[in-house]
């Protein structure tokens, strides 16, 4: 197999495996930029998953199988918005409940949504229609970059979401208050913003994110069913934010690299490579990697006050009375 | 009755406005009026309900009872962009700034009539005209964490004009400000008048009410005492009588200066920021004695929070040495300087003084739990701690339901007492204490001044910081100014005079004058 | 109407113990909404849960082979969650562990047999405390938040355990996990599947407790716990403490894997991350970091565990009923808890000021 072949199946496996994580990272960014970790990515991502494959199959209908996952992402991270913003509860411990939770569902739901004449219900079923990749004549030919115009429409969006995602953030007077939010909700406050309104909204749109993420690997990336298929992306995703230094801008290049370290996995071996570097050490280095972006980021701040800082307020819930 | 006469309608009417939070009455019956190019200045003791009454104008909080007119309309302000909307704008104490973002963006964060894309380059446009037109240089490009105070200021007033502001509520403004910056101010205020525009300023600082404002309206307790027009008032000691609601003391009883061996020295102390390197302390010496009491006058935010700090190991310094009773303890943990004998009251007592969810009793104990008084080789011996707890509540009269409540259900004054208690009964000979009596009430501050006087006479040595030269002329045997980081001068109470402080204070050397 | 939050004067003791209780309560109430949707009869499948946990004498004993493990790693947690520490590693601490202990059973074979079973198991919790120790120290040192830390830690270990059950430690045959550890090395069984471990978890609550509650350093920690800069400024040394409770708190998440391994897997193998971490969480934040009250909660947790393992094979109702409840219970709890602390005021007409 000659390197361009190779380079080019390589980087059309990063995308299929990077829109599902840029999705969901996406949204996790903007929701830890108003102040709100959401620890249940996992779970809410599995849902999605769950729910969009489940649509998809007894409809056949993609965009309501993408409606329904959304939704339904948007719903498992109310909970947890309800649970941080208005009952003022820990966010780490409301996000494994939310984790816990949407990951015993899914897993639950799996078993019992699908016809009742298989064994394991919707396990192991594959979907009729799902999302091809549709080529661009022309573009899709490049050497290597063609594999950019030879993707999904779930990653097409991707192209324009993701310049808009940053646009949104640092342009617009609504990324402004996100900023604002996440950075200093008192000010906020007394500018006349509800911050619970939008840490809310917000919550709320980073789930729909992280369910459409899930149901990108259940109805495009491995189009079937699997108990705890997204299989640990859901805590990628909150290593991935941290990489992206909480800029929307920049999450493509941790789903890049992410995404390509994985595949890169399976891309050698099915190239016939002897591995050189066990997989297992791929699989875990994007934590490792991120643990120690995350250091060092902590102690440049430290230094100087940079752009790599976490929202201020992450983690913290807020009220006007509270002195 | 104590309303101004005046044909026009007032910009703004407060009637009967009352305001609870749990345990506080914050503000009990308040009517508080404002016309067209009028300062108010609003004055009152920490706590007396100032700040919290102009939370409740701009929608911060909402009265429990009491109505509010603006320009005689009666107004529902649910939230502050409500009272952004009738021209009300407010600068806190503490800035409303997002550190993180620009000076252009935070001018314009959270205003309703924005276009979906703010275009940037005509608000930085007319934020550079409205910055020349009353002088306050700012550059709309430029992050707030990279200015200074000052500048933050500055940003915050032209935040309120761009929004065309009409009422103006400064809070403590000058607090943070050089005597420079404070002048600067002044000028701009006047333009401002000049506009029409109406401004209701919050201090506690008598010399400002007569300098800045029209009409002074003084708060006790969260209620209304006094309002009347600055003109008439004949002596500053009047309008400090209503704020206090008694006469200042003017002396406290205190055997003679008998100052023993050195106990506390600072040498050559130098403390950079990190990052910027700015000086915090610059070249800080001082001897302490035993007997003595020795005040750190100066305006907030000149370093001598940071000096105790570092005296008391919880800041290290970049050069120099402290030295207690000779021995060099420069830059020890805080637990080896406890040892050496050295009792803390710290400046923000919710916040470092105690515990607020633990009880009375274990916050009394907290600097014996570690002795054989308390406890039994590791083990805390819960019987003698209640007796423990038990007599220093008796001895210092603190009043709490039980020793086993929760010392933040306590009031301000009892917390301090709990502090002070637990400080001088494991005092080993020196006493740190930061803005001991800050925001407390008239007894409560009698009593500390009473224990630090108590101190001294028994031999100790007494670091008292306060920003009341008053408390400092009172208590103390000799003061030192501090300015930006510098001792300017330590002085001999018996010899100081407030205006040569004041200059002193406000960084003015002593041979230029 | 209109409902607001009021601080509390004092914190509710009554709340402490009733919302817990409620939220279990409620939490079967959704559940059983859950399996009706579902197509199920919650009250057969609560029962047939029950039975799967407590019906005989052997699912008893199942039950309280899980309840040890998920009762470490509670501890484990408690500890770091009373400094306002957020180890959500507790996971990952586990397997480090369980790679402590194998190392020693599989490689130091030099030791006599006698003093193979304690000196893994003093390896495994140091392995553990190191694994707990690293973020403590980042967190310490430069205040690296330990949340994203730990959790990231969880992930590396796992894959590392990973490679050495299917690579460098792999046993000669089968196609993953280790060698299985010398019988002579195993953990003693006391009551049928019940082991020793029981008396290692209970003499740690033991301990805990009266560490916690009675001495010097436990009421550091509380004070640490609840305002960290009041702490320093009474010369509590917080970097040394929160190292040395992440230490503690590591070793004893490495012990519940030790224990666990010594006396039930036998080897390193996939399945090592059996969640247990992640429900000690939970376990910590039900008993209020009480290490008594940890003792009822893990057997619960346990006893949903193995009841609804026991669905599949009654019932024929997926597994997962079990981690549903689970998350279920922590939904009602963490919205309750808030009411230790406030209370809510329903605002009447009149407070509305005239609209």
């Amino acid at each position: 197999m000659n390197w361009i072949d190779f380079m080019t199946k390589l980087l059309a496996a990063t995308l299929a495996m990077g829109t599902s994580l840029t999705y969901a990272t996406l949204g996790e960014v903007y929701t830890e930029k108003t102040g709100i970790l959401n620890l249940g990515m996992e779970g809410t991502m599995l849902m999605g998953a769950l729910t969009g494959f489940a649509t998809a199959f007894a409809t056949g209908n993609l965009l309501l199988a993408i409606i329904v996952s959304m939704l339904v992402g948007a719903f498992f991270s109310l909970m947890h918005a309800f649970l941080c913003i208005t009952m003022r509860a820990n966010q780490v411990v409301s996000g494994l409940a939310i984790t816990m939770l949407g990951t015993g569902l899914a897993n639950f739901l799996g078993q019992r949504l699908g016809p009742a004449s298989n064994t394991y219900n919707l396990c192991g079923m594959n979907l009729e229609s799902k999302f091809n990749n549709i080529a661009i004549p022309a573009l899709s030919k490049i050497p290597i970059l063609g594999a950019l115009f030879d993707v999904s429409l779930l990653t097409y969006a991707l192209y324009l979401l993701i310049p808009f995602a940053w646009f949104f953030m640092y342009k617009t007077k609504h990324g402004m208050v996100v900023r604002a939010v996440g950075e200093n909700p008192r000010t906020a406050a007394a500018m006349g913003i509800s911050v619970s309104k939008i840490r809310y909204i917000y919550t709320v749109i980073g789930g729909m994110f992280a369910g459409l993420g899930g149901a990108c690997l259940s109805l495009s990336f491995t189009p079937s069913w699997n108990d705890g298929m997204t299989g640990g992306k859901g805590w990628i995703v909150i290593a991935l934010v941290i990489f992206a230094t909480w800029n929307p801008g920049r999450v493509v290049i941790g789903t890049l690299i992410f995404g390509g370290i994985t595949s890169l996995q399976f891309s050698l071996q099915a190239a016939g490579f002897k591995m050189v570097i066990p997989t297992q050490f791929l699989a875990f280095s994007p934590y490792l990697i991120t643990l120690v972006v995350l250091t060092a980021m902590t102690i440049i701040n430290q230094k100087k006050k940079g752009s790599f800082a976490s929202p201020a307020a992450l983690g913290t819930s807020f009220a006007i009375d509270d002195k | 009755m104590h309303e101004i006469e005046t044909d026009d309608t007032p910009v703004v009417r407060m009637v009967g406005i009352t305001k609870h939070f749990p345990g506080v009455l914050a503000n009990n019956n308040v009517d508080l009026t404002l016309h067209r190019g009028e300062v108010l200045a609003l004055l009152g003791e920490n706590g007396a309900g100032k700040s919290t009454l102009m939370n409740m104008l701009v929608g911060l909080y909402r009265p429990d009872s009491g109505e509010i007119f603006i320009n005689g309309k009666l107004a529902e302000i649910h939230s502050p962009q409500d009272s952004m909307a009738l021209g009300i704008g407010m600068i806190h104490q503490e800035f409303m700034l997002v550190g993180n973002m620009t000076v252009a963006e935070n001018i314009i964060l959270g205003m309703k009539d924005l276009p979906f894309v703010p275009p940037l380059a005509d608000i930085k446009k007319n934020i550079t005209e409205l910055s020349k037109h009353y002088g306050l240089q700012v550059y709309p490009d430029k992050i707030i964490q990279d200015l200074s105070v000052g500048e933050q200021q500055r940003v915050e007033i032209l935040k309120l004009l761009y929004r065309g502001a009409e009422i103006l509520i400064l809070d403590e403004p000058t607090a943070v400000l050089t005597p420079g910056e404070s002048r600067d101010l002044n000028e701009i205020l006047k333009k401002m008048l000049a506009e029409g525009k109406s401004a209701i300023f919050i201090t506690h600082k008598m010399d400002e009410v007569m300098e800045f404002s029209h009409t002074v309206q003084v708060l006790r307790r969260g209620t209304s005492v006094n309002v009347c027009p600055t003109s008439s008032i004949k002596r500053v000691q009047d309008l400090a009588r209503m704020m206090v609601g008694r006469d200042i003391l003017f002396s406290l009883d205190r055997g003679a200066y008998e100052p023993g061996e050195v106990m506390l020295e600072a040498k050559n102390l130098v403390m950079q920021s990190v990052g910027t390197n700015k000086y915090i302390l610059d070249n800080v010496s001082f001897t302490l004695r035993g007997g003595e009491i020795l005040g750190v006058a100066g305006v907030a935010g000149n370093g001598q929070q940071q000096l105790t700090e570092a005296l008391t190991g919880l800041m290290h310094v970049n050069s120099g040495q402290v030295l207690i009773r000779g021995k060099d303890y420069t830059n020890k943990t805080p637990l080896q300087i406890i040892r050496s004998g050295v009792s803390h009251i710290p400046a923000d007592r919710g916040r470092m003084g105690v515990v607020g969810d633990m009880s009375v009793g274990d916050n009394l104990s907290m600097k014996k739990y570690r002795t054989s008084e308390l406890s039994d080789h590791s083990v805390i011996k819960r019987s003698w701690v209640r007796l423990f707890a038990e007599r220093l509540i008796e001895t210092f009269t603190i009043k709490t339901p039980s020793q086993d409540t929760s010392v933040k259900f306590l009031s301000g004054g009892n917390i301090q007492k709990t502090i002070l208690a637990r400080e001088i009964d494991s005092c080993g000979g020196i006493l740190i204490a930061v803005y001991p009596s800050r925001g407390l009430d008239v007894g409560a501050t009698e009593a500390v001044r009473q224990n630090l006087i108590k101190q001294r006479d028994k031999g100790n040595a007494v670091f008292l910081v306060s920003e009341e030269l008053e408390e400092l002329l009172m208590v103390a045997d000799k003061v030192a100014v501090m300015f930006e980081g510098r001792i300017m001068d330590i002085v001999d109470v018996k010899d100081a005079k407030t205006e040569e402080l004041g200059m002193l204070m406000a960084g003015v050397e002593r041979g230029s004058i | 109407m209109r409902f607001a939050l009021e601080k509390r004067d004092s914190k509710s003791r009554k709340m402490t113990v009733l919302v817990p209780i409620a939220s279990l309560l409620l939490s079967f109430l959704l559940g059983a909404i859950v399996l009706t949707l579902s197509k199920a009869n919650p009250i057969q499948t609560y029962v047939a849960m029950f039975k799967g946990a407590f019906g005989s004498q052997s699912k008893i004993q199942f039950t309280l082979v899980k309840t040890v493990p998920l009762l470490l790693c509670g501890l484990a947690v408690g500890i770091a969650f009373r400094l306002k520490f957020w180890n959500i590693g507790a996971e990952g601490q586990y397997v480090s562990g369980v790679i402590g202990i194998t190392w020693v059973m599989q490689f130091w074979t030099f030791l006599p047999h006698w003093l193979v079973l304690p000196v893994g198991i003093v390896v495994g919790v140091l392995f553990g405390a190191i694994w707990g120790g690293i973020p403590g120290v980042l967190k310490a040192q430069w205040s690296v938040d330990e949340t994203l830390a730990t959790l990231m830690m969880n992930y590396i270990i796992i894959g590392y355990a990973e490679y050495l059950y299917i690579n460098a430690w792999k046993a000669p045959r089968g196609n993953m996990g280790t060698v299985r550890y010398p019988e002579y090395a195993w953990l003693p069984r006391i009551w049928g599947r019940v082991h020793a471990g029981v008396f290692f978890a209970l003499i740690l609550v033991a301990i805990l407790w009266f560490v916690l509650y009675k001495t010097r350093w436990g009421f550091e920690l509380n004070m640490i716990g609840k305002n960290q800069k009041a702490a320093r400024c009474q010369g509590v040394s917080i970097k040394k403490n929160i190292i040395l409770a992440m230490l503690i708190s590591g070793g004893i998440a490495g012990l519940a894997g030790v224990i666990d391994s010594a006396a039930v897997t036998h080897q390193l193998t996939k399945g090592v991350n059996g969640g247990y971490g992640f429900t000690g969480i939970i376990i910590a934040w039900m008993s209020g970091l009480n290490p008594i009250a940890s003792i009822f909660v893990a057997i619960l947790m346990a006893a949903l565990d193995t009841g609804s393992d026991a669905l599949q094979i009654t019932l024929k109702l997926p597994s997962a009923m079990g981690e549903v409840l689970q998350g279920l219970i922590l939904i009602p709890l963490l919205a309750g808890s808030i009411f230790t602390e406030y209370k809510l005021l329903v605002l009447g007409k009149h407070k509305e000021s005239s609209k």
